[in-house]
């Protein structure tokens, strides 16, 4: 126990001694995370931008609560000057054009933005119908609610937290291990550490125990970041992401140690794992999610690891499944582990 | 305290290259033992097979009766390794090094102070290992593998690279290692140092052992001639034939030199005339003996 707890301090020391480690571990994925929860945040409230021609009835005579109520989607500024209005949309600083012409509505949009241009073509419907009964004097005899199936809190962030978590854990592992390795080989310290009266167990373990306590202290920052900045809100088995992160370390280290086995120089082993981990994360849905991903993509993802990491936090933290909907993922997780570990303890070398 | 080494026809292969070739010595308890030679004379991979680093394609090699390759903790417990200078935890100061070295160990963390004064490195305790010199980073290296107080010590090139100084103050450092008693067993390929510190030396050269004596004996039997050396002007070149009889005289602007296989006749004749000044003589050196067996050819 003693040769272990010491080789672990050692490690921790020499991992949080190193600016450049720590920023890529933590500091690097947060970016992303503070990124990421800066642009999504206000998402809901952006408004489309419309420009009115002269007089329009419908705007200008509608009730006090429609015209609050379009306030939250539409920013309207009046103009008389038809040519810059639509030099205006073109150029997509406005997204519609609205004048009125007789009886007729008119909305003019650009087709460079689909989304806004659909947005402002709904809402003028709406006013438009709603215009028309009100003129008959009816009371509407239907009338629309809406309600999404997430929790109300589901937002952008309630996502990418999982997701850029996975990714730095995986990073984190992946790197620790892998530099870890080349660097006490080429130094000799990994031969030094063979003639110590210790199993070499110790030494892995040792190495297992800091790649783990640095993933937690990744997710405890994430975790705070997201909750304190973002509004992000847990649901009820998150607890389920610590045996899930350990899990995930030790796949990523297998791949760690693989890459340190294959690679020469420090330098050649950053650059593996790079090669691995960054597209692993994009098709893991690390970054934005695969949904609309054309089906062979959805397929490679399924023979990630990171996949598999990403979906189990993603079930037990934000999507309120139960403890449960973690276990699959485990076991996928400590397969690959015990895979890809077994393939690098073939290419392992004591010294160069 | 002290063990024994035996190392029977030792034998190591690289594809082709027969790197140790038939190695067979003894090294008593308490002797300080050398392995001389030049880069890839297979010194470091015959240490490495007697420290256990590398199991021996051919031969036998016994630690007081353990076959260390099958890395005992008991018999790890007794051996002191130094590999290279650099074989260090990153960023850890010289006593986190000893300490976690310590502790593999199961020494108490009382030693790492004790080692620290032993190697000169006290002032140095809380700097890291990269921010030494390349001799403190030896020095605390040779610190690392006494920490547990073993009964033999391995050093493999414990002096490469280090200036004039630095080497002389490790000598010191490796002879008060030997004079407590224990087997010591250096690989270098500086002669004077092997001369210097070892009660044996095994010259070896292309896997092989040449010759293995002390290394007074090994100069004894080149029967080199000594070179008498005066300064400038100090006698005539004339006068210096004279003394020198049959044996070669050069002179030029250092100095003149007479070569003789009797230099106590040379020095008596120098002496009645009184020409000492600048007197130098110098016999062979293990250097000689080297150059002789190994040849003068260049490698790199």
């Amino acid at each position: 126990m003693k040769p272990f707890g010491s080789l672990a301090r050692a490690m921790l020391k020499g991992f949080f001694r190193e600016r450049i480690a720590v920023f890529f571990a933590v500091i690097f994925p947060l970016m992303f995370l503070v990124l990421f929860g800066g642009i999504f945040t206000d998402q809901g409230a952006s408004k489309s931008e419309i420009i009115q021609l002269g007089k329009v009835s419908v705007l200008d005579e509608a009730p006090q609560q429609v015209k609050d109520s379009l306030r939250e989607s539409l920013e309207i500024t009046k103009s008389s000057d038809e040519k810059d209005a639509l030099e205006q949309v073109r150029k997509g600083d406005a997204d519609a054009v609205i004048s009125q012409d007789g009886d007729r509505l008119v909305v003019r949009y650009s087709q460079a933005d689909q989304v806004k241009a659909a947005t402002v073509q709904g809402a003028f419907q709406a006013i438009v119908q709603s215009a028309n009964i009100a003129v008959t004097g009816e009371q509407p005899r239907f009338s629309l609610s809406t309600d999404q199936v997430e929790d109300d809190s589901l937002k952008a962030i309630q996502y990418y937290t999982p997701g850029l978590m996975g990714w730095a854990i995986a990073s984190g592992a992946t790197f620790g291990a892998a530099t870890n390795l080349v660097v006490w080989r080429r130094n000799g310290l990994l031969r030094r550490l063979r003639l110590a009266p210790i199993p070499t167990r110790s030494v892995v373990l040792a190495r297992v125990a800091v790649s783990i306590t640095i993933a937690i202290i990744q997710a405890v920052i994430f975790l705070g970041v997201g909750i304190a900045l973002f509004g992000l809100r847990l649901t009820g088995s998150w607890p389920m992401i610590i045996p899930l992160l350990v899990c995930g370390t030790l796949a990523f280290m297998a791949i760690g140690l693989l890459a340190g086995a294959v690679a020469k120089s420090e330098e050649a082993a950053v650059a593996i794992a790079n090669f691995v981990v960054l597209p692993m994360a994009f098709l893991s849905g690390s970054f934005f999610p695969l949904d609309g991903a054309p089906g062979y993509v959805t397929a490679i993802s399924k023979v990630l690891p990171l996949k598999h990491l990403n979906d189990g936090m993603l079930d037990t933290m934000v999507r309120g499944e139960g403890p449960s909907s973690a276990l699959v993922p485990m076991a996928i997780l400590l397969g690959f582990a015990v895979v890809v570990t077994a393939i690098a303890s073939r290419l392992f070398r004591w010294d160069d | 305290m002290g063990v024994e080494i035996t190392v029977d026809e030792l034998v190591m292969t690289y594809g082709d290259l027969r790197a140790v070739d038939g190695v067979s010595f003894t090294v008593a308890p308490g002797e300080f033992f050398g392995l001389l030679g030049p880069n890839g004379a297979g010194k470091t991979t015959t240490l490495e097979m007697i420290e256990g680093l590398r199991k021996p394609e051919g031969g036998t090699v016994r630690i007081d009766g353990h076959e260390p390759w099958k890395r005992e903790p008991e018999l790890q417990r007794r051996m002191g390794v130094q590999l290279q200078s650099s074989a260090f935890f990153e960023r850890l100061t010289a006593r986190e090094q000893l300490d976690t070295f310590g502790a593999l160990y199961g020494v108490a963390p009382g030693r790492t102070d004790e080692m620290l004064e032993q190697v000169g490195l006290v002032d140095k305790a809380g700097i890291r290992t990269e921010d030494l010199s390349g001799g403190q980073k030896q020095r605390l290296s040779i610190a690392c593998a006494l920490i547990h107080d073993p009964e033999v010590v391995f050093l493999d090139e414990p002096t490469a690279a280090l200036d004039p100084q630095a080497r002389r103050n490790l000598w010191d450092v490796l002879r008060t290692i030997n004079e407590s008693g224990r087997t010591v067993v250096l690989t270098t390929h500086y002669m004077d140092e092997a001369e210097v510190l070892c009660d044996r030396v095994a010259i070896m050269d292309s896997g092989r052992i040449l010759e293995l004596d002390t290394p007074a004996a090994l100069v004894r039997g080149l029967d080199a001639p000594v070179r008498i050396s005066l300064a400038p002007g100090v006698l005539p070149v004339e006068v210096a034939r004279e003394v020198a009889g049959v044996d070669p005289v050069e002179a030029d602007d250092s100095g003149t030199t007479i070569t003789t296989r009797d230099p106590s006749r040379v020095l008596t004749e120098l002496a009645s005339r009184n020409a000492l000044d600048g007197l130098s003589v110098k016999g062979a050196s293990l250097e000689d003996v080297f150059l002789e067996l190994t040849g003068r050819e260049y490698r790199a």
